[in-house]
Parts: structure tokens; C-alpha cells; sequence
């Protein structure tokens, strides 16, 4: 008589074998799984950044993925890594999502190196969003600074999708040159929304610029609005985003109508790595997108 | 909870029962320290006398059987410039023998972080369903604090729990499977006796702490001492090896790396635990350093043990042990540093 320990397979439960769902926080799913995907389209935005069309391979896998502005994705070049990256395109959407990538290190600059049908593997959406539906009715202050318009885009796409939502939309962009524009060839488009403003500077202009010029903060200088009625998304740099939010809340705009979107170091999004943590805060959980006054009360935060 | 009881000789035919058709993991002599003092870790044994089963505590956690320290999260292979992905978990049982309550209570506060919140992991619970826990309790280790943290006594996560009465193990079942595998030798109902010879037994070791350590107010201290020169003092000390977080049976954070083959025919997703007091740790693109500093490192380990968790779960992640105050070699310990703080906020 000897005593048999039987073998337990994970697999077997029922939670596990259901459609992976990132969206379905608590369910038991293969957590490392990626969704096979590939680059559909490569867009050159600028030196430094380009711009990725990326399309999840299976149907009903790109049918069932969703997210909400704001969130991000956590994209793999098998063989060499993963690294989080925001959500550029519009929430509305289906069949291939956006994203505007930043040349910064191994993956990043790989992916730089890539052409469309490139597989890559997929893993989201990860993160909090921006409540847009608490804004209803509301003017919106739409402000990037640098890189920061990458995780701005799907706000923007949500906001001039659905104008009879809110009150004013105005969106205030700002980078060092003109050459570090990001997008620039939907201004246009942007400009001749009903309802909408846009409002562009650059620090360091060149011969042909003749538009603003100085620190993004200058351009809330001429603005009006009724504090109490306004929320504001601040996306960029923590310098740049503490800058604006200060000026935003001098001018009236309750610190918690302001929401801005964090940067850490990330292994998983999904709260288990620990690198992305702010004191007891997780930034994949419990952000990126937080509002100005949890930011401020987040020790270590800025 | 069940409550039997078991003669020693009846334990040790158990084990061998065990044994017989599955891996067993017990606390082993590896060698000696220079004092004389015996070292010990979880290793897997072939028989029951490979165990010393009186040992204080293994110098290293047996946290790597359920978070080894590097596992494969997912293999690719590449073929034709396309690659499929292959993921695998754990699927053979096995058993450890002689956990101590800290060590248990170690899982149980893992299990609310890996099995209960958001995206719950399978490898761990893979693991986890696949080891069967035998508990042993003990009196309190040389400089442990965890009846400080409310560590010192285990109530569930393991499958059987003993305490020695002398010739006989009181045993405490809390699963299914721990109840048929103990009805395979001779258990049966505790006497009155047996009750109270239980009951005194935890007194006795209730009272053996040397070590105490004031947690009541910490999570506040944490907060107000944010800016605290103790951690000045104690982060200049740390040579940022992060040995104290691999011995530490609680601390899961890690960092992914992605191995090729020589022949580049396949890529190993593999997390390697990681520690918050190693520099890159907050490291980001670009160079920035979001804790560049040894002190910040150090404090964010401590405010994690015993702000941060508490703050989700109500208790603290740290169960006591002092392996970390064991094997930092700039003798930094939990005792010392709350105590610190402590005076630190008293001021
Ligand atoms: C929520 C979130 C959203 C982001 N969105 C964008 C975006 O839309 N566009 C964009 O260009 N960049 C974005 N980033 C930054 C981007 O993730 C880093 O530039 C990228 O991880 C760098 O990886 P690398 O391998 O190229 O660099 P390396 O320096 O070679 O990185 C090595 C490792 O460090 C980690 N790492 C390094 N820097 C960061 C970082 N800043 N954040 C998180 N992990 C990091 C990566 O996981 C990687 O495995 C975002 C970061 C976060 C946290
Ligand atoms: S073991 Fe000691 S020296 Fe090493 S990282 Fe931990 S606290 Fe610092
Ligand atoms: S922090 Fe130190 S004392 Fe606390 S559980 Fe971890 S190793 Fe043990
Ligand atoms: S990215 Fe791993 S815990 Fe947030």
C-alpha cells in the first residue's frame, strides 16, 4: 500500500478553457498567452517615432478585444522582449489598434527595424482609462506635451467622435521643435471638427514656424472657461504635466477634474511584478490614468 | 478543521508511505555555520532520516517550490519567421514535510496576491494544488518576531499540521486530501489529554519569543517618517544585493527575460524573482531612475512589508522570520529598523 498524491492539471479547470479575455480581470486565463498579431502598417511620424497598425490574427480574438482610452498594451517580439505601450487609436474601432512608439531602447528600437505582416504578440488591454463619461456635458481641455499625444490620440478620437456629448472640446499640443510634431497631418482634420480647438507651440522654432512659441503653459495664458464645468486630460512628461495641472488649478479646475497618465517600469500589468509600483500604488492596476490629487497624494508619485 | 492525533512512529510511516510513489521535500543538514549551528534547507529526501525535523529555520524559504527562483512562462519557436507559442504548468504532485507556521502564513499571504485579486496566476496555482503540505510546529527560532506579525500560528493553507506531544503528533487536517492521506496510518481522536497537552504546548512556545517587535502603529510611522533620516542611516549600510528579498518567503516581485537558443530554433520567456534593492529595479528607457538611491530602494522594501500590504489586506506581508536580518551582510534587520523608526516618530 503506498499513498498516491494525484497530479492536479490547471488546464483542466473550466475558468481557464474559456476565449482569453484581459478584459475579465478575475477570471483564471493563461496569463502569458499571447494574442497572435501582426504589423499591418508602418507610419513614419517623426525621427524618433513611428506609428504601428497592428492586427490580432484570429477573428474572434480581434472581434472580443476591446479597451477604453487611456489603457495600454503590453506588445512582444518573441526572442527579444515586451514592453507596455498606450493605445493611440480610437476605442470605437474594430479590426486593428494604433500604436505610436517611441524609439527608446532594445524593443522599441527592434520594432523600429520592422516591416508590415512582422508578427508580434499581444497581451491587454492592461490599466485604468480616462472617465470619460463622467465629462458629459462638460468643456474638456485635451493637453499634450511631446510623446504625450500618443496616449492622448484616443481621447481625442472619443471626444470628436462624440462632440454632442461634451461642451467645448480644445486641445492644446507642445513640443520642443517643430520637427517633433507628432500627427501632424491630422491637425487639419482635427481644426475643422465643429466644436473643436486646437491649439499647437513649439519652444524651438525653425525658419518656416509661425505659429506660437514658448512653454505649453503660455497657451492656457488666453483661455476661458468655466473652472467648474471643465475637466482637463494632461498627458506628457511629469515635469511638464505638474507645470500645467498647477496652472489648471489656479485657474479653478478642481484638482480630481484632471487626470493624467503615469510611466513606470513594467514586467506583467497585471499587479504581480511589482516594478511599476508608487509607494502601495500599482501603475498597471491602479493607473497609468489616475487624477491630479491621488497623484499628489501618492508618495514618491512626482 | 479536524482535529486527530498521531503516534510519531505512525508520522514516520506516513512519510514513507509517501515516499514510496512521490517526490518529498523535508529541511536537510546541508553543513554547518562557523558557530557550529546547523544549515538547513528544503531539499528533496529519499528517506525519513534524511529529514533533521528539529531544525529552527531553512536559510532559504521554501517559497522556490511554489516561486522558483527563475521559471519558464512561455517558450517560442520559430520557424519560417513565424513562431508559435507553448505554455506549460506544473502538473506532478509532490509533498513537503515539516513547513513551519511562518512559512505556511508565507503562502497564505501569496495566495491573496497570485490566486484571489486581478489576473490571477496559473503557474502558481499549478504549484500550489500540486504540493501537499505537511506543517510542524516549533518553539520560536533564535531572533524570529513573527508572533509580532501574528505569524507564529497557521490555521489554514497546508493540508496537515503537527505539533509534538512528546511520542505523538496532535494533528490538525484542513483539506480533503490531507484527511484521506492521513487515514493510511493509525490517527484517532484527541483525549482530553491530548487537548490539554496541546494547549500547553502553545503556551510554551507563545512565550518563548525573545524578539518583539511593535507593529501597531506602523503603517502610520511609515507615513510620517516618509522623510525619516533613519532611512538615511540604515540605506547607506545597504550594499543593494538583494539577497534579503530571495530569502524572504513573501517578497514574488520579478523581472522577464527572453533566452534564445545557440541554434536560434526557439526563445524561453523566463521570470527571474527579482528585488526591489537592486538598482535597475525602477529603472526605465532613457536612463531614469525612479529609486536611484540605495535608501529609497531600502525604504520602498519596507513600505511594501508594512504599508503598502496592509493597506490592501489588512495585515502585513512580512511573517516574522528575519531571514533577512539573517543574511545581510551589513546587518540590516526588520527589529532594528522598525525600532528606529519607532523612536524616530517618538521624538
Ligand atoms: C503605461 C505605459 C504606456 C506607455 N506608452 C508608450 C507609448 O505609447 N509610446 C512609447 O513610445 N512608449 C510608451 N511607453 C514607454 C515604453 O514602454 C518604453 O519606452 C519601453 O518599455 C522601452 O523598452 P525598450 O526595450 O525599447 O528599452 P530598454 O531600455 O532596452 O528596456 C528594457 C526593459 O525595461 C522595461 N522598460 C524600460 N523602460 C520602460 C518604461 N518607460 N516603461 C515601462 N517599462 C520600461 C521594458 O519592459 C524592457 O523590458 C509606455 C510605458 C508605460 C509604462
Ligand atoms: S540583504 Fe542587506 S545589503 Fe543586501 S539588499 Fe538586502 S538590505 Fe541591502
Ligand atoms: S521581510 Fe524579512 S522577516 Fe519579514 S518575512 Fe521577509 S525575510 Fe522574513
Ligand atoms: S507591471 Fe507588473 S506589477 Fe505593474
Amino acid at each position: 500500500m503506498s499513498v498516491i498524491l494525484h497530479p492536479y492539471d490547471v488546464r483542466d479547470e473550466l475558468e481557464i478553457q474559456k476565449a482569453l479575455d484581459f478584459n475579465r480581470r478575475k477570471q483564471l486565463k493563461h496569463v502569458d498567452k499571447v494574442h497572435r498579431a501582426e504589423i499591418t502598417n508602418v507610419v513614419e511620424l517623426t525621427e524618433q517615432e513611428k506609428l504601428f497598425h497592428i492586427r490580432i490574427l484570429d477573428a474572434q480574438e480581434r472581434e472580443r478585444f476591446s479597451f477604453l482610452p487611456g489603457q495600454f498594451v503590453m506588445v512582444e517580439l518573441p526572442g527579444y522582449g515586451e514592453v507596455p505601450i498606450s493605445i493611440s487609436s480610437s476605442s470605437s474601432q474594430k479590426g486593428h489598434i494604433e500604436l505610436c512608439i517611441r524609439k527608446a531602447g532594445l524593443v522599441t528600437g527592434l520594432l523600429h527595424a520592422c516591416k508590415p505582416k512582422t508578427p508580434v504578440g499581444l497581451r491587454g488591454p492592461f490599466g485604468t482609462h480616462f472617465p470619460l463619461g463622467k465629462m458629459r456635458g462638460k468643456n474638456v481641455l485635451l493637453i499634450a506635451g511631446g510623446l504625450g499625444l500618443a496616449p492622448l490620440r484616443a481621447p481625442i478620437y472619443y471626444v470628436t467622435e462624440n462632440l454632442g456629448e461634451f461642451a467645448d472640446a480644445h486641445i492644446i499640443y507642445g513640443a520642443k521643435r517643430p520637427k517633433d510634431l507628432l500627427f501632424d497631418y491630422e491637425y487639419e482634420e482635427w481644426r475643422r471638427i465643429y466644436g473643436v480647438k486646437l491649439d499647437i507651440i513649439v519652444e524651438k522654432p525653425d525658419e518656416k514656424w509661425d505659429g506660437h512659441v514658448g512653454l505649453i503653459t503660455q497657451l492656457l495664458d488666453g483661455i476661458t472657461f468655466d473652472a467648474n464645468d471643465t475637466y482637463a486630460i494632461v498627458c506628457g512628461p511629469p515635469v511638464m504635466f505638474k507645470f500645467v495641472c498647477n496652472r489648471l488649478r489656479d485657474m479653478g479646475i478642481p484638482m480630481q477634474h484632471m487626470f493624467v497618465s503615469l510611466e513606470r517600469r513594467m514586467h506583467c500589468g497585471m499587479g504581480k511584478c511589482c516594478r511599476c509600483n508608487i509607494g502601495s500604488t500599482f501603475t498597471c492596476i491602479d493607473g497609468p490614468v489616475f487624477d491630479y490629487w491621488s497623484v499628489l497624494n501618492l508618495k514618491e508619485a512626482i | 478543521m479536524l482535529f486527530k492525533v498521531m503516534a510519531k512512529s505512525s508520522f514516520e510511516e506516513l512519510v514513507g508511505l509517501l515516499l514510496e510513489s512521490n517526490e518529498v521535500i523535508g529541511p536537510r543538514m546541508k553543513t554547518r555555520h562557523p558557530d557550529g549551528k546547523g544549515v538547513h534547507q528544503f531539499l528533496p529526501i529519499t528517506a525519513f532520516a534524511d529529514m533533521d525535523l528539529d531544525y529552527e529555520k531553512s536559510e532559504y524559504s521554501p517559497k522556490t517550490y511554489f516561486l522558483p527562483f527563475k521559471e519558464n512562462l512561455s517558450t517560442y519557436r520559430f520557424q519560417g519567421g513565424d513562431w508559435e507559442q507553448e505554455i506549460k504548468y506544473r502538473i506532478q504532485p509532490r509533498a513537503i514535510v515539516g513547513m513551519r507556521a511562518c512559512d505556511i502564513n508565507a503562502l497564505v499571504k501569496l495566495d491573496k496576491v497570485l490566486l484571489k485579486g486581478d489576473f490571477p496566476s496559473p503557474y502558481y496555482l499549478a504549484r500550489r494544488k500540486n504540493t501537499f503540505i505537511i506543517g510542524l510546529d516549533h518553539d520560536p527560532c533564535e531572533n524570529g518576531f513573527c508572533a509580532s506579525v501574528g505569524s507564529d500560528i497557521v490555521s489554514h493553507g497546508f493540508d496537515l499540521f503537527l505539533t509534538d506531544l512528546g511520542d505523538r503528533y496532535f494533528v490538525a487536517i484542513d483539506s480533503d486530501r490531507g484527511y484521506r492521506v492521513a487515514a493510511n496510518v493509525e490517527i484517532r481522536d484527541p483525549t482530553e489529554a491530548d487537548n490539554e497537552a496541546y494547549v500547553q504546548t502553545r503556551n510554551r512556545i507563545a512565550k518563548g519569543f525573545k524578539v518583539e517587535v511593535s507593529i501597531r502603529n506602523l503603517p502610520q510611522i511609515l507615513d510620517l517618517e516618509f522623510q525619516s533620516p533613519v532611512w538615511k542611516k540604515w540605506g547607506d549600510k545597504c550594499l543593494s544585493c538583494g539577497s534579503c528579498s530571495a530569502v524572504c518567503p513573501t517578497c514574488y516581485c520579478y523581472g522577464v527575460e527572453e533566452k534564445v537558443a545557440m541554434d536560434f530554433s526557439e526563445s524561453a520567456k523566463v521570470k527571474r524573482l527579482y528585488s526591489c534593492n537592486l538598482y535597475d529595479f525602477a529603472m526605465v528607457a532613457g536612463g531614469h531612475n525612479f529609486r536611484p538611491s540605495r535608501e529609497s530602494r531600502l525604504k520602498y522594501r519596507y513600505y511594501h512589508q508594512h504599508r503598502g500590504f496592509v493597506e490592501t489586506y489588512d495585515e502585513p506581508k512580512c511573517v516574522g522570520c528575519n531571514r533577512c536580518g539573517d543574511v545581510c551582510l551589513a546587518g540590516i534587520n526588520p527589529p532594528e529598523v522598525i525600532t528606529d523608526l519607532e523612536k524616530e516618530a517618538a521624538r
